[in-house]
């Protein structure tokens, strides 16, 4: 009796990169199917936090709009949590876990393994940012007036290009760090919730500053998605919405072409030093 | 009894030091301790700033200001006795190894928690400063009782570690992504607890909840010994007088003192029989 052995041909280019991608987001979505405890902890405490927010504009009475504008910032902090969390940090817990060697000697792309990672959390992401909008929307009675669906769609993809690539860009940075890439993180929430107004219109801080701000993708993503979707965010814009589109564009471009330059750097120099793995450093 | 305190207590209290403050230089330390808090009184005076035209002379200005600022601690002290389980467990994998030792658990988390105190004392002092230097927030020292100020902020942080044994202990029997559990529940308890709008601005269903926080006291307190009379402009708590808030706040914290004794003997028993003392989450 003969055996018949059938081998695949290794993948290469694209299919590569989507089976990574596939591969490194299937033990993330299945882990997070084992304990629903996070379901709390990752939709239902942070929507309280964001009410918090929402009740401080209400003791000052401010216009019902702004309350919008918490809920939209209060469901964009799910994107930047997973940018920071399950992406920029996680190349640096990949090295201390002893994972990171075995990405670097592999045949696949960093940019592939970081995109799984941050598509596997993309289920808790997009749940706690749709249990922020939906309740707070039900909840606190907000009214929209899209004035631009396309437009809207336009804005979110190009803020989620340009903020995914700053991710890769940073992922690769936290690999440099050792003990600090923890403290790094930390502190790019609450700081990045400010400088990019994520509870109130970027335009406060005068143009200056609020140009400044706007390197961050969600400044400007969340500036013009405001001034799409509620009545007076056009008065409370900072830029004009095709021009915020234009620059997101840019961003989204530089990001991603920098953040590939960096990890292939940080490729090479893996395996030139053989330093990267060292969980000393 | 003094012996096991002293060797969980004093060398918890200064790991937990050496690990938030040794990872780089005082200055950059110092930086990174109060980038978070005056980001997030500063997203505060700005969505004042945006919306009011009052500036800092009102009331609910400083309120705001003071209940963020001494929030805090929540943060810290309560979130940090969850995060030094997780982070001996998962980060450094020595917590095995501190349950093998001589040591009380509940003991070594309170030495953890003094030193999230102590950082998170670096970070009130700075937003409070800051608050009267660039914010406008009216504060006099020789204006404040001390003594009751002193007082009331023991024994909240009391009742704020008590309330981190608590988390801490459920954390250690949660295998899925416990990192957030502790920042979480403090971010939510940001609502309930009048830390940065007075209560009364929450549904009437819903107050109930701020009444049973020990938070809602202890900041009331903070606030009167600072403020003085400027404190009693909201009516939430101004039926009670001083001697009540402290003896509510003692009453929650020996409440929270027994639910964190039974809370730490039932979620110890678990983690040890689920084998969770050395898990690891990270996925």
């Amino acid at each position: 009796m003969s055996t018949l052995i059938t081998t695949r041909p290794p993948d290469r280019g694209w299919r590569l990169f989507v089976r990574t991608i596939v591969a490194r987001a299937y033990p993330r979505v299945i882990g997070q199917q084992r304990e629903k405890a996070w379901i709390f902890f990752e939709t239902f405490l942070p929507f309280l936090a964001t009410v918090g927010y929402i009740y401080v504009y209400r003791a000052i009475q401010a216009p019902e709009d702004y309350i919008g504008f918490v809920v939209m910032g209060g469901a964009m902090t799910a994107f930047w949590l997973n940018v920071i969390w399950a992406m920029a940090s996680q190349l640096y817990w990949e090295k201390e876990s002893g994972n990171l060697a075995l990405y670097i000697m592999a045949p696949n792309s960093l940019m592939a393994i970081l995109l799984g990672m941050a598509l596997g959390g993309m289920l808790a992401t997009c749940l706690r940012a749709l249990v922020i909008t939906v309740l707070g929307t039900l909840l606190f009675g907000i009214s929209f007036a899209v004035s631009s669906y396309f437009q809207l769609f336009a804005v979110f993809v190009l803020t989620m290009a340009a903020l995914y690539g700053l991710g890769m860009l940073l992922a690769s940075l936290f690999l440099l760090w050792g003990r600090e890439a923890w403290q790094i993180a930390t502190a790019l929430q609450e700081p990045v919730y400010f400088i990019s107004g994520f509870y109130f219109p970027v335009k406060s801080f005068g143009f200056a500053v609020a140009l400044a701000a706007s390197v961050l993708p969600l400044t400007l993503g969340m500036d013009a998605m405001r001034q799409l979707v509620f009545a007076s965010g056009p008065s409370l814009g900072f830029l004009s919405v095709e021009v915020e589109i234009a620059i997101l564009s840019v961003l989204a471009v530089v990001f991603i072409a920098a953040a590939k330059f960096w990890l292939d750097f940080m490729e090479r120099k893996a395996i030139e030093e053989g330093t990267l793995t060292d969980r000393r450093r | 009894m003094f012996k096991t305190f002293s060797r969980s207590f004093f060398p918890a209290a200064w790991l937990g030091w050496q690990i938030e403050s040794n990872w780089t230089d005082p200055f950059l330390f110092l930086a990174f301790s109060i980038a978070k808090p005056i980001a997030s009184v500063l997203i505060l005076v700005f969505m004042y700033n945006a919306v009011s035209q009052a500036g800092p002379d009102s009331p609910i200005y400083s309120y705001i200001y003071l209940g963020n600022a001494f929030y805090i601690y929540v943060t810290e002290v309560m979130a940090g006795a969850s995060f030094s389980i997780l982070d001996d467990r998962e980060r450094y994998r020595s917590l095995k190894y501190i349950y093998i030792a001589p040591v009380s658990i509940p003991i070594y988390l309170f030495g953890r928690a003094v030193a999230r105190f102590t950082t998170g004392t670096i970070a009130v002092v700075i937003t409070l400063v800051a608050g009267v230097l660039f914010f406008g927030v009216p504060f006099n020292p020789l204006g404040v009782d001390w003594p009751m100020f002193f007082a009331a902020l023991a024994l909240g942080i009391v009742c704020l570690a008590f309330m981190g044994i608590i988390i801490g202990s459920w954390t250690l029997i949660i295998r899925t992504e416990p990192w957030f559990v502790g920042e979480a529940t403090a971010a939510a308890l940001y609502l309930f607890s009048g830390a940065v709008f007075p209560l009364s601005i929450l549904p009437v269903w819903l107050q109930p909840v701020g009444f049973l926080l020990p938070m809602t006291y202890w900041l009331e307190l903070i606030r009167r010994a600072l403020l003085g009379p400027g404190a009693a402009a909201f009516p939430t708590l101004s039926a009670f007088s001083n001697a009540e808030l402290f003896g509510i706040l003692m009453l929650i914290a020996v409440g929270f003192g027994i639910v964190a004794f039974v809370a730490y003997r039932y979620f110890d028993r678990r983690a040890r029989e689920e084998g969770m003392i050395d898990a690891q989450s990270n996925f």
